[in-house]
């Protein structure tokens, strides 16, 4: 390796090293943003997070879901603020139902949404590609290709908003939000606030949205237009008999792969300007088109009756792309190297709950009643994999009470349904009220961790605590189930695991619906980090290595080569499930373990 | 066209391998390189295998370090040091090993299967490996969660960033309380490979 290449000099001045996400809530705070709102979702979270912790005149804030969120964004918007709305992929289609409707009336204010696509489904349910939504709703889509322009695009995006009087999607994939890049920054603009002018034909009366039903044609024909010759899409000619169309991270895919080709940059992918795609695909022999997720480019570009381009079927239409993938689909350079598998035991390593994690009493209780769990979105579908084998379906926010519903009109006699306190929020509440409504005997499970988890622990309705971390209204979750007709509802502290047990075994022979309430905050939240934890360990002369505490499963626990647990005391938080299981009480706080 | 480099940091979630990614890349944004990092976010928190890349250089565009083209692959722990190593570059890069070793907790009986083995095999595929102690150093240092700290000092031996652009990293990016610690532990893992007590 080349060790004695010469360091560059010091005086050229640092830009902001930011993740594309807070790049992209820094150009909404240049741009003047006065209100933002979103529930989160990987790949997207820190957009509200950095607008919380850095940006608070933002005026930030997690909604109960992203319908929600966007509902209160175009309240915002038509009110004549300047409003970020953010959410992952399948946040859109909970949002959908307003997402619809929007631009019929068109907005005020400047009103930009970010839809945050996961290919290659690193934290999703689903491959979804939310273009297809753009192109539904008729309004403009940007894809931003690194962190500096999702921080440009944001800013260009409230102008495109306000002029054309449209919602914009802003579409990132995972590669794009989840990566860091030096980002050039400005001031912040003082934009003032739109005069909201009442209008019942515009925002109200149903039989007067016909009137406006041929306006987002015209709209749609005057973006195209624009298309043609926005700064969003960038040409980069070459000699090459090879041009490539592409978009979002993608181009920097390209550019490593094809550093010699013709380049059409589309940062605006909907609509799309069709005299510019037949004017550069004129000048080359191939064009590929390179777009992560399905052929929505290719697609248009087919239907305008452009032949000589490949695509999907090169590409493919599965998981991310990368330049490695890229070149091997063109046959460039030599096989891009496989793990190393031959003769050794590669260990996969797959997430756990985390060490404390409140989750696992429950788990280990659902197993051993045998009953069939619906589960839902969060840490917990790992209830689904071993050692617990727990959870038996999962599908999307809140889903886990209506599958359950169904399940048992088709003949499980009693099943479980589980939930998080915030997917409970999110999506769990109408639900709830129907299986009441409707006369199942179901039993949720709440499992109640003062968090939203898995997205890094942001705050919800229950928490007592918004965004930007003030005190506001704490939702009462027992009073919340109970308001739904739910009669038996058991609340327990989650690392009690016989109580646990207990509760769940009552609740599921209860003949009725019934709730149970398993609370523990989780062991990320800073409160619980910071509290005093005294670790416990093994006291190895009352050991029998009967190994009922390695059936926690707690990653604290290790196995000395003497085969005895052995708990490590940097690790461990104090949950004491483990002391629980100890038969001969040889598990103890480590302070009060004298060696005799 | 200019040299770009191409590091992969790995470790198990909780280590540190993306702080001193963030670290490298701050260090690199310093000197006056384009740089470019991503990491993969999620679930992958929860213990599971954690991957970082970095690129610094002139111009860099892809975030992503393509498998064969790494100049060094930073391993924090020796199962991570081979699920990676075919990133590495394997005629001119170097994959420094912290020789610790984490044995998965959700896996059963991993700890049967783990493999110890790791350091001799990748040597025995021709890859040049160096290992060093970056957890016995750091916790002899006091806090054997500077690990990650001693493994980037190591680095820093390999990579044209200059020293005084990673102080200004560990400055810029970790508490003041943490400062002095990890300032020790950056000198020790650079003169762990300067006082060859590094295993070639």
């Amino acid at each position: 390796m080349e060790t004695n290449a010469k360091p560059k000099t010091e005086t050229q001045p640092v830009r902001e090293l930011l993740l594309a996400n807070q790049a992209i809530a820094r150009g909404a705070w240049e741009a003047g943003v006065t209100f933002a709102a979103g529930y989160p979702g990987t790949p997207s979270t820190e957009i509200i997070e950095t607008l919380a912790k850095r940006y608070p005149e933002t005026n930030p804030r997690w909604s109960t879901n992203e319908k929600v969120a966007f509902e209160e964004g175009m309240g915002a918007a038509i009110g004549g603020l300047r409003v970020l709305v953010t959410m992952k992929h399948v946040g859109l289609n909970v949002a959908a139902d307003a997402f619809m409707v929007f631009p019929y009336s068109g907005t005020n204010g400047g009103f930009v949404f970010i839809s945050a696509d996961d290919p290659g489904m690193h934290s999703s349910q689903n491959e979804q590609d939310n273009r297809y939504y753009g192109r539904m709703g008729k309004v403009p889509i940007l894809e931003p290709s690194d962190a500096q322009e999702c921080r440009d695009f944001v800013i260009a995006a409230f102008d495109l908003s306000e002029q054309f009087s449209t919602p914009v999607m802003l579409r990132t994939t995972t590669r794009l939000a989840h990566h860091k890049g030096l980002v050039d920054v400005g001031p912040r603009r003082e934009v003032s606030q739109r005069e909201f002018v009442a209008d019942a034909k515009r925002f109200s009366v149903p039989i007067y949205r016909k009137l406006h039903r041929p306006k987002v044609e015209e709209r749609l024909e005057a973006l195209r237009a624009y298309a043609e010759t926005c700064s969003f899409n960038r040409v980069e000619h070459s000699d090459n008999a090879v041009g490539v169309i592409t978009s979002g991270i993608s181009y920097q895919y390209v550019k490593e792969v094809l550093p010699d080709a013709g380049v059409l940059r589309l940062g605006m992918t909907y609509p799309l300007p069709p005299e510019m795609l037949r004017d550069f695909c004129g000048r080359y022999q191939t064009v590929y088109v390179v777009e992560e997720g399905e052929s929505f480019i290719e697609e248009y570009m087919l239907s305008l009756g452009i032949n000589n381009i490949q695509g999907k079927a090169l590409f493919g239409v599965i998981g991310e792309y990368s330049p490695g993938r890229l070149r091997q689909a063109l046959n460039l350079g030599a096989a891009v190297p496989q793990p190393f598998t031959e003769d050794i035991m590669l260990l996969p390593r797959p997430p756990m709950f985390c060490v404390g994690c409140g989750h696992r009493t429950v788990f280990s209780a659902l197993r051993q009643l045998k009953v069939t769990v619906a589960g839902d979105i969060g840490c917990y579908t790992m209830g689904a994999l071993p050692p617990f084998e727990a959870e038996h379906t999962t599908f999307c926010m809140g889903a886990s009470i209506g599958t359950a519903v169904g399940l048992e009109r088709a003949g499980h006699d009693k099943v479980v349904a589980i939930i998080g306190d915030s997917t409970f929020i999110h999506a769990g509440i109408p639900p709830l009220i129907d299986a009441v409504y409707n006369g199942s005997k179901l039993t949720l499970v709440i499992l109640d961790n003062s968090t939203t988890g898995m997205t890094g622990d942001q705050p919800h309705a229950a928490t007592g605590y918004n965004a930007l971390g003030q005190e506001t209204h704490k939702l009462n979750l027992v009073a919340m189930c109970k308001a739904t007709g739910v009669e038996n509802i058991t609340v327990v502290d989650t690392w009690q695991r016989k109580e646990v047990a207990r509760a769940l075994r009552k609740a599921v022979k209860y003949n009725g619906p019934s709730v149970v309430i398993a609370q523990g905050p989780c062991m990320q939240l800073p409160e619980m980090k910071r509290r005093g934890i005294p670790p416990y360990t093994v006291i190895e002369e009352l050991c029998t290595q009967c190994d009922a505490c390695f059936k926690v499963w707690c990653p604290a626990i290790k196995r000395t080569a003497a085969n005895f647990p052995l708990i490590a005391g940097d690790e461990c938080t104090s949950c004491t499930v483990c002391a629980q299981v100890c038969p001969t009480e040889a598990i103890v706080l480590a302070e009060t373990a004298v060696v005799a | 066209m200019s040299k770009v480099y191409n590091l992969m940091f790995a470790g198990v979630g909780g280590q540190g391998s993306l702080l001193i990614a963030e670290l490298t890349s701050i260090a690199a944004a310093h000197a006056g390189y384009d740089v470019k990092q991503t990491e993969v976010h999620g679930v992958s928190q929860r213990g599971g295998s954690v991957e970082t890349h970095v690129r610094f250089g002139d111009k860099v565009y892809s975030p992503i370090v393509t498998p064969g083209e790494a100049d060094a692959v930073i391993a924090l722990e020796k199962l991570e040091a081979l699920r990676f190593a075919h990133y590495l570059n394997p005629t001119a890069g170097v994959i420094l090993v912290n020789t610790y070793e984490i044995v998965p907790g959700s896996v059963v009986n991993a700890d049967k299967m783990y493999p110890y083995e790791t350091i001799e095999y990748l040597r025995g595929k021709g890859l040049h490996v160096l290992t060093l102690p970056a957890s016995q150093i750091a916790r002899d240092l006091g806090d054997g969660r500077m690990a990650n700290v001693v493994m980037i000092g190591a680095l820093s031996t390999r990579i044209p960033i200059p020293d005084s652009s990673w102080q200004k990293a560990l400055h810029l990016r970790l508490p003041a309380r943490y400062l002095e610690g990890n300032l020790k532990a950056f000198a020790a893992g650079k003169q762990a490979v300067e006082a060859e007590i590094v295993s070639n």
